[in-house]
């Protein structure tokens, strides 16, 4: 075996540094975890967020005196023959800002979830498993190959599990947990087979070994379509993409921080973080782009049309991620790396914020998640309502908010490679704006449609749960800068992102220079920009001037806004379609191999051995002449069949 | 081989000592099945212990090697310890019972 020297650069800090970014969240874990009920809920609440802070910290000072790209070896971890994973962190750019978004939106949302969680009798259990879940996550991009990434991948998806169904005395959410995992295994399966490949084609599974080796590569090679169509697989479970999108929806029976971290934020941006990860690889299977672009297409589109006619709070909100993660697929595809990236970061700061809105009116409405028993929240919540109205803003594009920067770029990038992806685009866009402004004038306008007693609770967060928004709200509204060339000069994060793509660029350099000239840019921000304010406007007319309430949930339906509200039939489908086979399958096996077959079996041994035992007791007579005469015998038979060879 | 055993110990031949270990160890079972009181029982099974100390001694003359002559004083020790023991197990039958029959004891069967 030729043996592939990495010139990697040494670490520049003690290696205790780096261990400590995801040790620290462990350590929160385990406090909490060990002494459950011993803790108040706000002891326990300033452990977990002090300790995501400690890590943010450390991802603060790595962050501004990050120079070059190294790898910090831990040990050896696997080691078998020519087999060789050595557990070390990757930090270069890519790492270092999902560092810093994890632990940062991670830490407001801790903060957020002390006020928000502290009627709860299992705070400390909440807060454990928040920060196995920031470990788990720190895991995941600190990585420095594709194994611990799965390592982390598993991990968040367990946390995941466990938070869905974190009130699991609700059979409901133990169904909602049940189903994020098994869809998420489905992802896995190819996730983790397109690592066997990759280890088989590449021989390692180190980030660097293998994307230098891939470099060296054709564009379009078999072998590397298939794995990147495997890993693509494992992203849209994790990710949320068509068709494996159903479990993010229903991933709402959680804790509203929980979806604000988990189910938008962070995890479900780890399918897009591996994709950016492989992207030498991705760039290789111009096919497989293919592929990502249509489905991340698609679900922006499909899951914006559920998002019209859903009345949860929570749920419209799910839906628009899972429709935001779609564009960030579709940008992608079409080999914006760093644009996807940006709209991550940009989406991880309004959609938190809409979450940890969402959960601020879900406290003081007592539990009321209908937007159609809400209504003129404005006055009572006047902080939640302006940081809600930022985020929706940031959301639907509108200059100079964050989201209005990364979704235009994304729509640029699709406009020169794919016209028909960039006019399903733009249809999202419009939709989204109308549907999230739909939720904000519902819920924050008119006239309060709840109970007395609801209206006689109303009030406005605590301290601990609106600074996070304000916090939140001013990233969503200037997180955008760090991409707005037009604005401050250059794009920050591109420049900053661009060692990532070195390989990609090589690889195809068409695909990264093509720059539109200025008057058709102008054109694509004036049209999207004219999508978002279109969309509100309808909002507007629909839900404030027309004053139109959505119909209860009874109520007669035409067909196709029956097929929308029934989010397609799509739960029903799969479950006509996957889910009753197997319970069948599984009855039939219980019934007759299990009941049939095994059972008879082991409880035939167990029968076997009582009878006799029942029969041979009788040789226990209690006299000793007996046993020693037994005793003798015995030994002489074993001699004599020692002797005669029997 | 031969020749490194003395003289004094060739006088007897090997076999005659198997002999002796054989007869003397089925008279230790013997005793051990046919009697009912417990010290003879005790005292047989120190027969067939000896029998075998016999045997371990005269094979380790003819074969001059010393290990089966220490092997023996191992045996002996734990058949010392293990005499006072199993004595000790015999009073305290005969203070239950007023007897040493172990035919009596016959309470723990099915």
């Amino acid at each position: 075996m030729q043996e592939t020297v990495i010139p990697a650069a040494s670490a520049p800090y003690s290696t205790l540094l780096y261990v400590l970014i995801p040790l620290l969240p462990f350590l929160g874990f385990l406090i909490n975890g060990l002494l459950n009920k011993k803790l108040s809920g706000t002891v326990a609440g300033a452990i977990s967020s002090l300790m995501v802070l400690g890590s943010f910290l450390i991802s603060v000072y790595l962050f501004t005196t990050f120079q070059y790209q190294y790898t910090v070896k831990l040990f050896d971890w696997i080691s078998v023959g020519s087999m060789q994973i050595p557990f070390s962190y990757q930090i270069d750019q890519l790492s270092l800002i999902m560092l810093l978004l994890v632990t940062g939106v991670g830490f407001l949302i801790h903060v957020y979830s002390i006020g928000y969680m502290h009627h709860d009798e299992n705070v400390g259990k909440f807060f454990a498993f928040l920060n196995l879940f920031v470990f788990s996550m720190l895991v995941l991009v600190l990585g420095a190959n594709f194994v611990i990434l799965f390592i982390g991948w598993e991990g968040v998806g367990l946390c995941s599990y466990l938070l869905i169904g974190f009130w699991n005395k609700d059979h409901g959410n133990n169904n909602a947990a049940k189903k994020a995992f098994i869809i998420n295994r489905v992802g896995d399966l190819g996730f983790l087979l397109g690592i066997f490949l990759i280890y088989l084609t590449f021989d390692s599974v180190q980030y660097a070994e293998v994307f230098q080796k891939a470099s060296t590569l054709q564009i379009g090679t078999g072998v590397v379509t298939a794995i990147t169509l495997l890993l693509f697989v494992g992203a849209m479970g994790k990710s949320a993409q068509l068709p494996l999108y159903t479990w993010l929806p229903d991933a709402m029976a959680g804790p509203t921080p929980v979806s604000a971290l988990i189910h938008a934020a962070t995890m479900v941006t780890a399918g897009i973080y591996m994709v950016l990860r492989s992207n030498v690889l991705f760039t290789l299977a111009p096919d497989t782009l293919h592929v990502v672009a249509w489905i991340g297409g698609l679900t922006a589109l499909f899951a914006a049309t559920i998002g019209l006619a859903q009345n949860d709070i929570k749920k419209v909100l799910a839906y628009s991620t899972v429709s935001q993660l779609g564009y960030m697929f579709l940008a992608l595809g079409v080999m914006g790396y760093s644009t996807s990236l940006f709209h991550v970061l940009t989406h991880a700061f309004f959609k938190a914020l809409m979450f940890l809105g969402a959960g601020s009116v879900i406290h003081a409405m007592s539990n009321e998640q209908d937007i159609r028993r809400m209504g003129g929240l404005r006055k009572a919540l006047p902080i939640t309502f302006l940081t809600f109205l930022i985020g929706c803003l940031a959301i639907s594009g509108i200059p100079p908010f964050s989201g209005f920067f990364s979704k235009d770029e994304i729509l640029e990038h699709v406009y020169q490679h794919n016209k028909i992806l960039w006019g399903i685009g733009m249809v999202t866009a419009f939709l989204t704006a109308f549907y999230m402004f739909r939720l904000l004038f519902l819920t924050f306008f008119g006239e309060f449609r709840g109970t007395e007693a609801q209206k006689h609770h109303l009030h406005e967060s605590p301290a601990s749960m609106t600074l996070p928004l304000v916090v939140l709200a001013i990233l969503a509204a200037v997180g955008g800068f760090m991409g707005a060339p037009m604005f401050v000069g250059k794009h920050y994060l591109a420049e900053y992102l661009a060692p990532l793509f070195t390989y990609s660029q090589r690889l195809n350099p068409e695909a990264f220079a093509g720059e539109l000239d200025h008057g058709t840019e102008l054109m694509l921000i004036g049209l999207s920009v004219a999508a978002g304010v279109l969309g509100i406007l309808f909002a507007y007319v629909q839900y404030v001037s027309r004053r139109v309430r959505p119909a209860e949930d009874d109520a007669h339906r035409s067909a196709p806004e029956s097929l929308v509200y029934h989010k397609y039939y799509i739960d029903e489908l799969y479950n006509t379609i996957f889910v009753q086979p197997v319970m069948g399958l599984s009855k039939g096996l219980y019934r007759f191999v299990e009941q049939g077959i095994i059972d008879p079996i082991v409880n035939g041994f167990g029968r076997v051995t009582l009878g006799g035992g029942q029969l041979l007791r009788y040789v226990q007579t209690g006299y000793v002449g007996l046993y020693l005469i037994l005793m003798v015998v015995g030994i002489v038979l074993i001699l004599a069949l020692n002797v005669f060879q029997f | 081989m031969e020749q490194t055993i003395p003289e004094v110990i060739r006088t007897v031949p090997l076999e005659y000592y198997i002999y002796f270990a054989t007869a003397l160890f089925a008279i230790g079972v013997t005793g051990v099945l046919t009697r009912r009181n417990a010290i003879i029982i005790f005292m047989c099974v120190e027969l067939m212990l000896n029998a075998v100390n016999v045997l371990l001694t005269a094979f380790s003359a003819y074969r001059s090697d010393p290990n089966g002559q220490i092997f023996v004083f191992f045996i002996m020790a734990v058949a010392a310890a293990e005499v006072s023991v199993g004595l000790g197990i015999i009073v305290m039958i005969y203070r239950n019972f007023q007897n040493t029959d172990v035919n009596l004891l016959n309470r723990l069967k099915w």
